[in-house]
């Protein structure tokens, strides 16, 4: 069992973040690497990334959307209650490189994915540019992580309620252009806004990484769920990845195959909310 | 008077197809004693060469036939840790049975049937006593991986005395025959069951443990004296045809594991999903393809076809498993090969083009070599394809792991007679070092390596 220490709701309740238990995992996670989580015993086994860890207390952190029935059911999920089941540290670990100068690009709930590698870049000795964005400033998380982690922070909201006011995609622009010689771009965030990136990192000749979240049941490479397109070949998003060549990534592919159970998600959402009217409000 | 060999009482076709309930109903004592008393108990018996691990087949025979039921199961013990699942899933008709001399004339003896008779009776009617363990060696092994191969080294080494954890990556022991076989061939009550009585001995499970990742062989080297290594050959290929990448087109060990290990047979009330296909494909010819279109049946497909490139005489399987496929309504399109996968503009996969074949002269296998028919293409309309052409080794912990000398398949190389791997401290068997086989042959892997490790532990060699 896998002990929640420390829960926060952020972004209105729509985003929630975890410190668990497990010491294990905790020591030997890099920067990049997920972990998988089932909740209970008829539970999915659900990815989500190690946003931060702490090696000396033994806990790691999960950041999570609320999108579903299983992360719905992580968020009735309270201090002192545990997961049934966390395996870790899955995935490659990002390579992290001194390239000089690098831009760090996240959205929603890609942000949390983002920190570890940000702090990972800027710890080794890159000047690091990080751009964050959401839909609306009440939706934004890890502000000040980010910041700390990063050199420069330019923030977007598609609404103008913060920062700047349109998408990650014109800062990302700006940045590239005023800094010619970044060699190195991190674009983390749902898949349209990932796609955006690369179009943009293209024009300028940056290789790009992304992280892909396609949906995944074992995260060992037993079952091939996770198969995406990279460069025209197979890849195991679990094993192989998550991150690759954005350059690379045929997006199409992954956002097809990420609507695999649309109706059994809802099917499942839906009952789990009717079931849990009076008692959580999720 | 003959007596002819006992039927298996079995649920019927029509009720099956649509439950996950086992199939074979199981023998009643007075059937097994009756077909027990078939066996003419051979003083050279043939039937014990059939069996990769040499179980003493006439002598639990005779204990059955004479009521002697706890003596049938020490028997089996002594040369087979798992007895409830081989007598399930051996392919016994080229194994004891298919050696067997009644076979010559007439059936041969059920010995599968006589094995699962013998395992149920202990479990559900057994004294509930454990084998005596020696004297604690203080000596500590790891076993990665809770297959076949890992449990059977893992209740050898335990009764001699030495301290065994066993490491596995899912959050269930068992191996394939917890995520792969399904329930209605072999009930995961009786996979649990042995694992929990290894438990009792004093075995340690550690799930979620992904070596590798989680720890590496190399720092189970710093905390065990030594290391067996039984993780299978897990890795699923594909067809590497167009459109492969479809909603509803599945590897066998995706489909499989979704549905046993997750239950999504249960779904809602167990949370993941499977597509429940109205017409299925199954790509292959083994019994993980058997296994694959019997489970769609289960599904609520209303067609589930066999899709094989070569003809029936070819089919892997089990003879047992062809049989109930077939009782059940599989449809076996023999002779056929996919080309690609055709869908919808939103990604859902709605059929496959397949070309026909002939069979040529015999490979490197002995099987014919299936040729392509030029032209002969047509379409078959599926919204689900399961791709069952075979597994091979997953790279994860061999990776990870310098020293091990893998062959060109990725597989480990180990010494047959015992186990050993060129990495010192530690041992391999089962589908990781032979390819995908069987469980008699990854149990047997398992005795072999813990006569080995036992040894070493003992005496240093
Ligand atoms: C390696 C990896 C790391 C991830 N890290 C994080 C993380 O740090 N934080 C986080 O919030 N999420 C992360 N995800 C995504 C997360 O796993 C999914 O959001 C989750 O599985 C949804 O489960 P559910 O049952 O709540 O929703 P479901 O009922 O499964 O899905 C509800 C809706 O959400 C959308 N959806 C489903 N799966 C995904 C997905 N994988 N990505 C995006 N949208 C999806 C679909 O449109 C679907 O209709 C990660 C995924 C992967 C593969
Ligand atoms: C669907 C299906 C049907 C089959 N039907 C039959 C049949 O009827 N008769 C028959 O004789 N055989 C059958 N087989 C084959 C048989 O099941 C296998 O040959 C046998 O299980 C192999 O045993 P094993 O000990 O090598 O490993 P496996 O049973 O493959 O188990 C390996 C275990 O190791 C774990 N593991 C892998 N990597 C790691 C890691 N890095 N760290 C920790 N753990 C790890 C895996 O999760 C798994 O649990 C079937 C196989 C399948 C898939
Ligand atoms: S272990 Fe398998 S091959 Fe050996 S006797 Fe039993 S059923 Fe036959
Ligand atoms: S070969 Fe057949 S008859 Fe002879 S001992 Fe074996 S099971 Fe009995
Ligand atoms: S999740 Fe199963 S292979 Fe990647």
């Amino acid at each position: 069992m896998f002990e929640i220490v420390e829960r926060q709701e952020l972004a209105q309740g729509t985003i929630v973040s975890n410190w668990i238990k497990a010491p294990k995992i905790a020591v030997k996670a890099k920067p990049g690497q997920f972990v998988i989580l089932r909740a209970n015993e008829t539970g999915e086994r659900i990815p989500l990334t190690m946003a931060d860890t702490d090696p000396e207390k033994g806990l790691i952190n999960v950041i999570y959307m609320v999108v579903g029935k299983s992360t719905a059911l992580f968020k009735t999920l309270q201090v002192g209650d545990s997961y049934r089941d966390v395996i870790g540290p899955l995935g490659a670990a990002t390579h992290l490189e001194k390239v000089g100068k690098v831009v760090c690009v996240g959205g929603g709930t890609g942000i949390a994915v983002l920190h570890p590698i940000t702090r990972g870049l800027k710890n080794i000795g890159n000047h690091v540019f990080a751009v964050i964005g959401s839909r609306s400033k009440d939706l934004l998380i890890m502000e000040d992580r980010m910041r700390a982690a990063s050199h420069e922070l330019l923030i977007c909201t598609d609404d103008g309620t913060y920062g700047h006011h349109g998408f990650v995609t014109d800062k990302l622009k700006e940045v590239l252009e005023n800094n010619k010689d970044i060699g190195l771009a991190v674009c983390i965030g749902p898949v349209p806004m990932m796609r955006a990136c690369c179009n943009v990192t293209k024009g300028f000749n940056v290789k790009t990484l992304v992280s892909l979240n396609p949906i995944m049941v074992d995260g060992t490479g037993m079952c091939g769920c996770c198969r995406v397109r990279v460069g025209g070949e197979m890849k195991f998003a679990c094993v192989d990845g998550p991150e690759f060549d954005g350059h690379q990534v045929d997006f199409d592919e992954l956002n097809l195959r990420l609507r695999s159970y649309l109706p059994e998600e809802k099917l499942s959402y839906d009952m789990f909310k009717s079931a849990h009217k009076c008692s959580c409000g999720s | 008077e003959k007596i002819p060999r006992q039927q298996m009482p079995e649920q019927p076709a029509d009720v099956r197809r649509h439950n996950f309930d086992e199939v074979p109903l199981g023998y009643t004592p007075e059937q097994a004693m009756k077909e027990a008393s078939r066996c003419i108990q051979c003083k050279d018996p043939r039937c014990r060469q059939g069996c990769p691990v040499e179980v003493d087949i006439p002598a639990f025979i005779k204990c059955i036939k004479e009521g002697d039921f706890e003596g049938a199961i020490r028997k089996l013990w002594e040369k087979n840790a798992l007895p409830a699942v081989c007598g399930r899933v051996c392919p016994q008709e080229v194994q004891c049975e298919g050696l067997c001399v009644l076979g010559k004339k007439d059936q041969p003896v059920a010995i599968g049937n006589l094995e699962k008779f013998a395992a149920d009776y202990q479990r559900n009617h057994g004294r509930d006593v454990l084998p005596p363990k020696a004297a604690p060696t203080g000596k500590k092994v790891a076993v990665v991986g809770s297959g076949p191969s890992g449990l059977t080294v893992a209740g050898d080494l335990i009764l001699k005395g030495h301290d065994v954890t066993i490491f596995e990556a899912l959050h269930a022991p068992g191996g394939v025959l917890i995520y792969g076989i399904p329930e209605f061939r072999l009930p995961k009550a009786i996979v649990a069951s042995e694992c929990r009585y290894l438990e009792r001995l004093g075995v340690n499970f550690e799930v979620n443990a992904v070596i590798g990742r989680s720890e590496t062989v190399d720092e189970l080297l710093e905390r065990f004296d030594v290391v067996f290594l039984g993780v299978g050959a897990g890795l699923p290929m594909f067809l590497k045809v167009p459109g492969e990448h479809y909603i509803g087109v599945y590897s066998s060990n995706e489909y499989l594991t979704r549905s046993n290990l997750m239950k999504a047979y249960d779904f809602p009330n167990y949370d993941t999903p499977l597509v429940r296909g109205k017409r299925v494909a199954t790509f292959g010819g083994g019994n993980v393809a058997m296994d694959s279109a019997r489970t769609a049946l289960r599904m609520g497909a209303e067609k589930s076809y066999i899709i094989y490139r070569r003809g029936r005489e070819e089919l892997p399987a089990r003879k047992e498993e062809i049989h109930h496929a077939e009782q059940e309504g599989v449809e076996f399109m023999l002779l056929s090969a996919p080309v690609r996968f055709t869908g919808t503009d939103d990604g859902f996969l709605t059929g496959v083009e397949c070309r026909r074949m002939e069979l040529g002269e015999p490979d490197a296998s002995g099987r014919r070599r299936p040729i392509e028919i030029k032209g002969s293409e047509f379409m078959v309309e599926i919204d689900t394809a399961v791709i069952s052409i075979g597994s091979s080794a997953n790279p994860l912990l061999t990776k990870s792991t310098p020293g091990l000398a893998l062959n060109k398949w990725g597989n480990i190389v180990a010494d047959p007679k015992t186990g050993k791997t060129m990495k010192p401290r530690v041992w391999a068997g089962g589908d990781i070092v032979t390819g995908a086989a069987t469980v008699i042959l990854a149990a047997g892997a398992g005795r072999v390596a813990s006569n080995s490790i036992h040894d070493f532990l003992t005496f240093g060699w």
